[in-house]
């Protein structure tokens, strides 16, 4: 098979330089077999222009760093493989996210604030005990906590959905997961009431309008709409619960 | 003049990941102000990419009854080639079990014990008890005697490093991503703090503490492959070793994992063999059991390495447009096994090499994976040459691992020693003041900004940082791997010093203004040389084989002479690193036979207690 040489067009902009307008810049690449973005966007940068700014750190699309719009859809650059893209290939940043520069956005600060908002640790009145012997935990729970522990915070779910466009405070596919993790998990002892503040509101499971982008983009193949549902039916039940109350009051 | 930002804290911790965190927990629990920075956000560490899982000997499996700290440490210990402090490991094999199940409290969903009757892949049945049942499993790993290793499926790391940070914003413990130390203050004596660059804007601050930890993880990027995440460049390795009073240990110690993924060298867990995965050569061949009949795919890494190249120069090699391989299998434990316990691995398979595991043989190679090496420390984690500095986890040589670390000891490692570190840290901290002159931390971030004009002006010269890096790569990837000798080593130290002096003549092409990525590799360049030449160094030095230290030309152990810890300093000027030694210290389990690996089997061959000699 012949190898293509590969035209990008690349997202340029610095914020640091706001006189400088966003553009985009083309590269001509000659494809390499089993290259992916990470190959690719690493051989520009060094051979052609060392000042392109994006971010890789495992290259193994286990830490969720690299995520980039490529050709339109949100993916992890590290595992796209360029044989698997026309010879075109247009890059931008991940919407919704803050810009650092060019390629590289902060999904970190996003990610922290969501974690915050959630609270996303484990709520315990229990005391660690380092003598004794751990709580016992059914291996089929253990399971279903990790299956929504595997997020790896790379933003796609959330550059990809319309309701995160539009509205900045919508916690998005990640953070109702996050929720959905917590409240599977026995050691956690908040009520439905209590994750109610925080999630059965329009910034939360409420607010999702059901296009479902955020499961076809995700690059872990999360099952986000099943972890959705699951937390809107306990709100629901939880706000049903709560009526009785209300009334009496 | 300096128009820097300065930060006041009491504990500034260089580094996000494992050790990192769990160390800024230990020091903020103790009521101190600690300031985090990281290269990334803390969730994207390198730590979360470990897969298989923490060692910890809690005896609640089947092929882990019986188990203790006492068999943890014998293993940690023949797994180092007794190259470790024994007090560390003592003190790590008993904290461990604590670790483990301090991290199932804030929140790891560690798999857990299922009661019943299973097969193993190699026929042995085993049973599970019921009064066991719903507490944490493990697995099996290398060079251990019982099944220790705890986990979850193949997302340790990451399951570990999400609970560990949610704890930190649950503390509300001050992070600052996206900031890259870039140099210590110090005057010495003492550590101040260091002086970093915004990876955003580029800007300089000064951070000024009464303790500095560095928790940098490894360098493994020194390689041109590696499993390690691109991270990983030794930065607070060779900024401890640029004060010059501060030594590095034992760099020479570098691992090699069995399994990384050929071409592109990510990480196959130990985990795969740990379930039941064989090693096959081209003739579809499991060939480990020939070299290693106890422990099979199943001894120490360095060991398992070695006899993979050995088997692969035997011409046994699979042949492939990236030079020689063997086959990982583990079809064999069956598709529901691989699609939960293995996953990621699964993924890992079919996105970089278009394969499924559970039908397809998975091409690996030995691949550089880890620094037993680094900043050295005393029990406490505290720094030797600089008061109020300290190290740990993989930037530190604590010296847990020796020569050669099991799997599932560095997980526990970044945890025991970030709870033991971290409590030192803070009665250390408790007991200093924040005397920082001003004067000093002026210099020290003026030192860097002329730095940063001489690259960006081109002053000193034009060299090309990227030109210069690739060999650097290269060099210690064709003469400072698995095995080694002397005139390979040689040139290997020869070549390093010639890109040593070119890097101190770098050039940008680029602007190098704000957060300029072209700048970040440039200022990082030379420190990363000086590791490279601290390995080779020592290397060409010590003339034992010991652990990972593979030498053809003194193919064995030499505890006669060798039985001591490489200390390299950098002076201020030097081309080469200063070598010292020091005693290794011996406490309960005196050198004897791993029960695996090259002289385990000369040993057995020669049944009798026949001291070999390394031919002088």
């Amino acid at each position: 098979m012949a190898e293509r040489l590969l035209t990008f067009s690349i997202f340029r902009y610095n914020p640091n330089t706001p006189e400088i307008k966003p553009y985009m810049q083309e590269y001509k690449l000659e494809e390499m077999p089993g290259m992916t973005l990470f190959v690719a966007l690493n051989k520009i940068r060094e051979e052609q222009d060392p000042s392109l700014m994006f971010d890789f750190v495992c290259r193994a699309a286990i830490c969720g760093s690299c995520a980039m719009l490529v050709n339109g859809k949100p993916r992890l650059a590290c595992k796209t493989l360029t044989k698997d893209l026309p010879s075109r290939i247009t890059l931008l940043p991940l919407p919704v996210f803050k810009l650092i520069g060019d390629l590289s956005v902060d999904t970190g600060t996003w990610f922290r604030h969501m974690s915050l908002k959630t609270e996303a640790w484990i709520h315990t009145t229990r005391e660690f005990d380092p003598r004794a012997r751990e709580e016992r935990m059914d291996n089929e729970t253990a399971l279903k906590i990790y299956e929504a522990e595997r997020c790896i915070e790379c933003g796609c779910c959330i550059a990809g959905c319309a309701t995160a466009n539009i509205r900045e405070d919508f916690l998005g596919a990640a953070g109702i997961n996050r929720v959905a993790r917590f409240m599977l998990d026995p050691r956690d002892e908040r009520s439905p009431q209590e994750y109610f503040e925080v999630v059965g509101t329009e910034e939360g499971a409420f607010g999702c309008v059901g296009l479902m982008a955020c499961e076809d983009n995700c690059p872990m193949g999360l099952p986000l709409q099943m972890q959705l549902a699951y937390v809107r039916r306990k709100m629901a039940a939880a706000g049903l619960a709560a009526r009785p109350q209300t009334r009496a009051c | 003049m300096s128009v820097y930002q300065t930060h006041t804290t009491d504990v500034l911790v260089i580094g996000a990941g494992l050790a990192g965190e769990r160390t800024a927990i230990e020091a903020a629990t103790h009521g101190l102000d600690v300031i985090i920075l990281s290269l990334v956000p803390p969730r994207r560490s390198h730590s979360t990419a470990a897969q298989g899982g923490m060692q910890a000997s809690l005896g609640n499996c089947a092929m882990g009854y019986g188990d203790n700290p006492d068999i943890h440490f014998e293993d940690t210990v023949k797994g180092s080639d007794w190259g470790c402090d024994q007090d560390v490991a003592r003190l790590f094999a008993n904290t461990a079990p604590i670790a483990v199940r301090q991290m199932a409290y804030w929140g790891v969903p560690w798999n857990r014990v299922v009661a019943g009757r299973k097969k193993l892949p190699d026929g042995r049945e085993i049973e599970d008890l019921k009064e066991y049942e719903g507490l944490i499993t493990a697995r099996d790993f290398g060079g251990t005697a019982k099944w220790r290793t705890c986990y979850t499926s193949d997302g340790t790391g990451h399951t570990l490093q999400y609970t560990m940070d949610s704890i930190v914003i649950k503390m509300g413990i001050t992070v600052h991503d996206r900031m890259e130390a870039i140099a210590l203050i110090h005057d010495g004596e003492r550590c101040y703090g260091a002086v970093a660059r915004c990876l955003r804007t580029g800007q300089l601050h000064a951070y000024l503490a009464r303790s500095t930890v560095i928790a940098t993880g490894g360098y493994g990027r020194l390689y041109g492959v590696s499993t390690n995440a691109v991270i990983n460049e030794g930065s607070g390795m060779f900024l401890a070793l640029e004060t010059g009073v501060v030594p590095l240990g034992n760099m020479e110690a570098v691992q090699f994992h069995p399994t990384g993924m050929v071409p592109v060298g990510i990480l196959i867990t130990e985990g795969a063999r740990g379930d039941g995965g064989y090693l096959l050569d081209k003739n579809l061949h499991r060939f480990m059991p020939d070299y290693e009949p106890k422990k099979k795919e199943l001894a120490s890494r360095d060991v398992v390495s070695r006899r993979m190249i050995q088997h692969i120069r035997k011409g046994y090699g699979v042949e492939s447009k990236w030079g020689p391989h063997l086959w990982l299998d583990i079809r064999h434990l069956g598709r529901k096994h691989i699609y939960t316990n293995l996953r990621e691995i699964a993924n890992i398979c079919k996105n970089f090499a278009g394969i499924d595991p559970a039908e397809d043989l998975i091409p690996v190679r030995p691949t550089q994976h880890y620094s037993m090496g680094g900043v050295r420390t005393n029990i406490d984690g505290h720094a030797y040459g600089l008061k109020g500095l300290f190290a740990v986890g993989e930037a530190a040589c604590w010296d847990l691992h020796g020569f050669n670390r099991l799997g599932g000891n560095s997980l526990a490692e970044t945890i025991v020693a970030g709870m033991v570190v971290g409590k030192k840290v803070a009665e250390y901290t408790l007991g200093a003041t924040l005397d920082c002159p001003l004067q000093l931390v002026n210099e020290h971030v003026r030192r860097q900004e002329s730095r940063i004009n001489d690259l960006i002006s081109g002053r000193l010269g034009k060299e090309n940082v990227y030109e210069i890096r690739r060999e650097m790569e290269n060099t210690l990837m064709e003469y400072v791997g698995i095995f080694r000798n002397g005139p390979d080593l040689q040139k290997a130290v020869d070549k390093l010093q010639e890109l040593y002096r070119r890097s101190l003549k770098l050039g940008l092409r680029s602007s190098g203004k704000y957060a300029s990525p072209e700048l970040a590799s440039a200022l990082r360049l030379p420190g990363m040389i000086r590791l490279a030449l601290c390995i080779a160094y020592g290397a060409l030095n010590r003339t034992e084989s010991r652990g990972s230290h593979a030498r053809e030309d003194y193919p064995y152990r030499d505890d006669v002479n060798w039985l001591k810890r490489t200390l390299a300093y950098w002076p201020p000027g030097a081309e080469l690193p200063v070598l010292k030694y020091e005693p290794v210290k011996i406490t309960e389990l005196p050198p004897g036979d791993r029960g695996y690996g090259e002289s385990s089997a000369a040993n057995a061959a020669k049944s009798g207690n026949h001291t070999q000699e390394n031919k002088k």
